[in-house]
């Protein structure tokens, strides 16, 4: 395994997920100023309490693998893909991500709502990585992708969250990451382009070049966009194998 | 449609899409920049003429209401109205890349929460940023210079490299301002209290030699007299600003970088846990 591991790890788009765990520690208040902190500190009153958002969880994902990633509210999905996208780091183990991301988590991060799309077109795909002459040439894909050609020059701040994520989507997606990171973004758009995120993630999907992480509540979307899932329940990993068995036994539980 | 056609073409799998790791921060330190500039100067009629006119402005207050009092002090002070906008505009460049980096990390904490960015970009932007408008302050430098018909020598060549001192100092503080004002947010205001004290301690409407003896020397661990110091000897005394002055300056930028490194390399994976 250690081995097989190793040779993952020089792969583009792989994952591994080693032994994770994530503490947080929730103090009973959140000390914003020193006065409040030495006058608890003093009272001996800086008590925090652990609370595992997961716990030990490893997997491994292949280059090209499509995987869903299911679990009730508060399981600790989000904090699994934060963590993945190297925006949190684990409290112990290690995430081994190899390649390019693009993290669709909360579509329309990365943007400033003073700016117009246009310029953060270019801003968001500089802090993806994108070259600017890739941008330079891709720009009309983008924009034709997000179907706002008219809307380019406008202030963001007078966009509608629809057409945010139209845009942080056609960003993303212009181009074949290494791994795409998809959470639960697909829920803002209206239904037609809902359906054409699902196709151009499916098109991801299947051209095997592309890691797949997807988040989704609908059950029939993971067995429809994934090949394999990953049911996380309060912090643990609970099952882990072909989307559409993990993805049933998820459902049922519910009931 | 057109996209399904292009995907199987060239760009959709283009590995030449991505810079390598080590430009990124490059490129995403450009937008940024270039982002905050043009909110800064949006929708303002003279737009960027402003960081022009405000030392400019300021310049002509303080000489105005200073001349008389401080000139007689110091024979030596060849042309006060420069040596005050010399002072003041790489005072300005401190203080507010420190107050903007400071704050930095926090205001970059929606970014920070969903995007793998290196956090160390978002300080050392604002720097930039100080450094940019630093560099249009110097075109009222240059006007100041052009009407007392004070032309530089080839001492002035050097101005870059006082710039740059001070600019690697400006991004220890920055760095070690924006950590400790995500764990405390009483730093943001401590530090305009502390810029205010530290303006009057530094000779920028005065000439050191008001000041009594022992305060002369202590002057010389001020890291702003040394940075105004290095940038006035090369542009109004027209001379080299001495080995010294040079130490100094490498001294406290190296110094404020590893401290300001040490403490930001330290804390940086917390941050999101307090932003």
């Amino acid at each position: 395994m250690a081995i097989a591991n190793a040779n993952l790890a020089n792969q583009p788009g792989s994952i591994i997920v080693d032994d994770v765990s994530m503490v947080f520690n929730i103090a009973s208040e959140q000390y914003n100023s020193l006065k409040e902190y030495f006058i608890a500190l003093s009272r001996h009153k800086l008590r925090f309490k652990p609370f595992y958002a997961l716990k030990d969880i490893s997997f491994s994902i292949k280059p090209g693998e499509s995987v869903g990633l299911v679990g009730t509210n508060g399981s600790g999905k989000s904090t699994m893909l934060k963590i993945i996208a190297g925006v949190l780091s684990p409290s112990e183990g290690t995430v081994t991500v190899n390649g390019n991301i693009a993290p669709l988590i909360e579509l329309g991060a990365g943007f400033d709502h003073e700016l117009t799309a246009r310029e953060n077109i270019y801003l968001n795909g500089a802090l993806l990585g994108y070259r600017k002459e890739f941008i330079d040439e891709n720009y009309q894909r983008i924009v034709e992708f997000a179907e706002l050609q008219d809307f380019m020059e406008m202030p963001l701040k007078n966009y509608s969250s629809g057409m945010v994520a139209r845009i942080a989507f056609a960003i993303a997606t212009i181009t074949e990451p290494d791994l795409l990171i998809v959470d639960e973004a697909l829920s803002v758009g209206d239904q037609f382009f809902r359906e054409k995120c699902e196709r151009r993630i499916s098109e991801l999907v299947e051209s095997k070049n592309v890691t797949v992480l997807f988040v989704s509540h609908s059950v029939e979307q993971v067995k429809r966009v994934c090949e394999r899932c990953i049911w996380i329940e309060k912090g643990n990993l609970r099952m882990d194998g072909p989307a559409a068995e993990v993805a049933d036994a998820y459902a049922h539980m519910e009931r | 449609m057109s996209q399904t056609e292009t995907t199987t073409t060239s760009p959709t799998s283009a590995s030449n899409a991505w810079y390598p790791a080590s430009q990124r921060d490059i490129y995403v330190v450009k937008q940024l920049v270039s982002k905050d500039f043009k909110l800064k100067y949006r929708r303002s009629v003279l737009g960027v003429a402003w960081s022009v006119l405000n030392p400019l402005l300021m310049m002509l207050v303080q000489a105005a209401v200073f001349s008389q009092i401080m000139r007689n002090n110091d024979p030596n002070i060849p042309n006060f109205p420069i040596y005050l906008l010399l002072g003041n505009t790489a005072w300005s460049l401190m203080s507010d890349a420190t107050r903007q980096g400071m704050e930095s990390i926090i205001f970059a904490q929606s970014l920070l929460k969903k995007v793998r960015v290196n956090r160390w970009v978002f300080p050392v932007q604002k720097v930039l940023f100080a450094v940019v408008n630093y560099a249009f302050s110097l075109v009222a430098v240059a006007l100041v210079m052009a009407v007392f018909g004070w032309y530089p020598s080839w001492w002035a060549l050097l101005l870059p490299l006082g710039v740059f001192y001070l600019a690697l100092f400006c991004i220890g503080l920055a760095l070690l301002l924006s950590a400790l004002a995500v764990f405390f947010r009483d730093v943001i205001h401590l530090w305009g209290v502390f810029l205010t004290a530290w303006m009057y301690l530094t000779p920028l409407f005065y000439s050191v030699t008001i000041l009594p003896g022992w305060m002369q020397s202590v002057m010389r661990f001020n890291p702003m007299y040394l940075y105004v110091t290095f940038i006035r000897r090369v542009l109004l005394w027209r001379m080299n600003p001495g080995l010294l002055v040079h130490a100094g300056c490498i001294g406290f930028a190296l110094a404020s970088l590893a401290l300001g490194y040490y403490v930001f390399h330290k804390t940086e994976d917390r941050f999101i846990l307090y932003i």
